[in-house]
């Protein structure tokens, strides 16, 4: 029952961000505030991430395919396939959820804590609109743009891998990259992003915003927020597959 | 002025505040105080509409608080300031961007305007300087005073504190009761402070409201608290026996019993007030 319960608190808090902003100047610089440190903040992690993740795609393809039947451009071609369509979005996502969710919901459990947002409460702000808004917006603008930073540079990573460990020339792995390339596979790789996106903030500010307690519930809500958000990730991953392709 | 009629509370099963009415009057401080548990709190966030009430209302110079739509609540809100238990400063903004933020808000004016704002209030609490400062490098007593600085940058009509002296050293309370006091009665608006603090009630405690299991027990002001006959009232006050003494040595020095310092230096080398109590009309030998 209480599974209800949550739903149908996540539902009023959405519901609850749209009001007419106070002062549209402020909510727009929190907005950016949101989004540099959202996409700035994950820039490292995500560049590190991506570039591992395409250089093991690489070597493990090639390990893989021993048949010497088998041409080269096919590691390219299966590294570019599996980075745009699930290691980008959903591995990149899934680290995001504990980077960025667990910080907007400890941020946010912080400042209920402390009486922080009763005290923009009480200044007659809507503080689901003032704080929860600008972090789901700038989410959305930002974790698309970051997956689509992690295809470019997991891709990369692999030609990286396989010309310096010697397993397929550069040139053979760029032809590979332009073989059989399918369009669509990008704009299902956005959807994921923006699905993902969505799911990562909206579900922090949840259990940020609705902590009730001390320290030790701010980490509770911290830990749920991000095993919550993996947990939808990988279940709207599926769901989309399964429509979508 | 703010009026409480017959409001009530529930959190779940347990019943937190029972049909309390009361008044808190302009340019007073008025007192909410009680043990720990009583309601204090839950009664303050209902002022300010943090908690809605379950039955009663609460109403602000004419405006019926539990009536009003979430705008007319909003614009209320704007003549209220509040100064929370723990300060609640944003930790992530400076001194001067945390009185600031109200301003930005809630004003046109230009940036001039603004800081010339906040240096005024900076310098009302004895703060003129800080501006740069994080909350995390200044002292209780200090953020105390920069809350009840972003309180009152706009004005407010209304200013609620939530046991301001809590955390503080006693010097510094008598500060923040001073500084409160002050501002009460320089803007003639209604100061509305939760405390267990018993030097507050005593030195500004102008309406004073007890609470005692959610219900409202005694009310009146500070000189008459001292004699009040109410036993739970009493049993709150006077919960130490140094106060309990202090209490009985004012008795009898209003009564004339004990009339110079000599007399006084007797019952206390004696042990007390106890001494004498029994019969009001027996002197010290």
């Amino acid at each position: 029952m209480k599974i209800f319960s949550s739903i149908g608190a996540y539902l009023l808090m959405m519901k609850g961000m749209f009001t007419k902003p106070e002062n549209f100047k402020m909510y727009w610089k929190e907005l950016m505030h949101q989004s540099v440190e959202i996409g700035m903040g994950s820039l490292w992690i995500v560049t590190v991430i991506s570039i591992f993740m395409g250089a093991v795609s690489a070597v493990q393809t090639a390990y893989q395919l021993v048949s010497p039947v088998i041409q080269k451009e096919t590691i390219a071609q299966v590294v570019r396939d599996t980075v745009i369509l699930e290691f980008a979005p959903t591995l990149v996502c899934i680290v995001l959820a504990g980077v960025v969710g667990s910080k907007i919901a400890g941020e946010l459990g912080n400042m209920r804590v402390s009486e922080q947002i009763d005290a923009l409460e009480i200044m007659g702000i809507n503080t689901k609109s003032y704080l929860v808004a600008p972090k789901i917006l700038g989410a959305l603008i930002t974790i698309p743009l970051l997956v689509i930073l992690a295809m470019a540079l997991g891709i990369y990573g692999g030609r990286l891998a396989g010309s310096l460990g010697g397993i397929l020339p550069a040139e053979t792995y760029d032809r590979g990259l332009l073989m059989n390339f399918v369009p669509k596979n990008v704009w299902f790789a956005l959807v994921k992003a923006y699905t993902f996106a969505f799911i990562i903030s909206s579900v922090s500010c949840f259990y940020g915003y609705n902590v009730k307690g001390g320290a030790l519930e701010i980490g509770r809500a911290s830990t749920t927020a991000v095993i919550t958000s993996c947990v939808l990730i990988l279940f709207a991953d599926y769901i989309l597959a399964f429509f979508l392709l | 002025m703010i009026e409480i009629k017959n409001v009530s509370k529930s959190f779940e099963d347990k019943q937190i505040l029972k049909d309390i009415s009361a008044v808190m009057e302009t340019g007073k401080t008025n007192l909410i105080i009680g043990t720990s548990g009583s309601g204090k709190t839950v009664l303050q966030k209902c002022m300010v509409g943090l908690f809605e009430v379950d039955g009663g209302e609460i109403i602000f110079d004419g405006q019926n608080l539990t009536q009003m739509t979430e705008e007319e609540r909003k614009e209320l809100r704007q003549q209220i300031g509040m100064l929370f238990q723990g300060s609640a400063l944003f930790d992530s903004m400076t001194v001067e961007q945390n009185i600031k933020f109200p301003l930005d808000m809630f004003t046109k004016w230009n940036y001039q305007k603004k800081i010339e704002r906040v240096n005024d209030v900076l310098e009302r609490v004895e703060l003129g300087g800080t501006n740069k400062k994080y909350p995390s490098e200044i002292s209780g007593g200090m953020k105390k005073r920069v809350g009840i600085a972003r309180a009152i940058v706009l004005k407010p009509k209304y200013l609620f504190c939530d046991e301001p002296n809590s955390g503080l050293d006693p010097q510094t309370s008598m500060v923040i009761d001073k500084l409160i006091h002050e501002i009460t009665l320089e803007n003639n608006i209604t100061t509305v402070i939760n405390t267990h603090d018993m030097n507050s009630v005593m030195e500004i405690g102008e309406n004073i409201l007890y609470l005692y299991h959610g219900e409202k027990e005694w009310e009146g002001n500070n000189k008459e608290i001292i004699f009040n006959k109410n036993q739970k009232l009493n049993e709150f006050i006077f919960a130490s026996e140094f106060l309990r003494d202090a209490k009985d040595m004012r008795m009898l020095e209003e009564k004339g019993i004990i009339d110079n310092d000599r007399d006084m230096d007797e019952i206390m080398r004696e042990g007390g007030a106890n001494l004498v109590i029994g019969d009001e009309d027996k002197k010290p030998e």
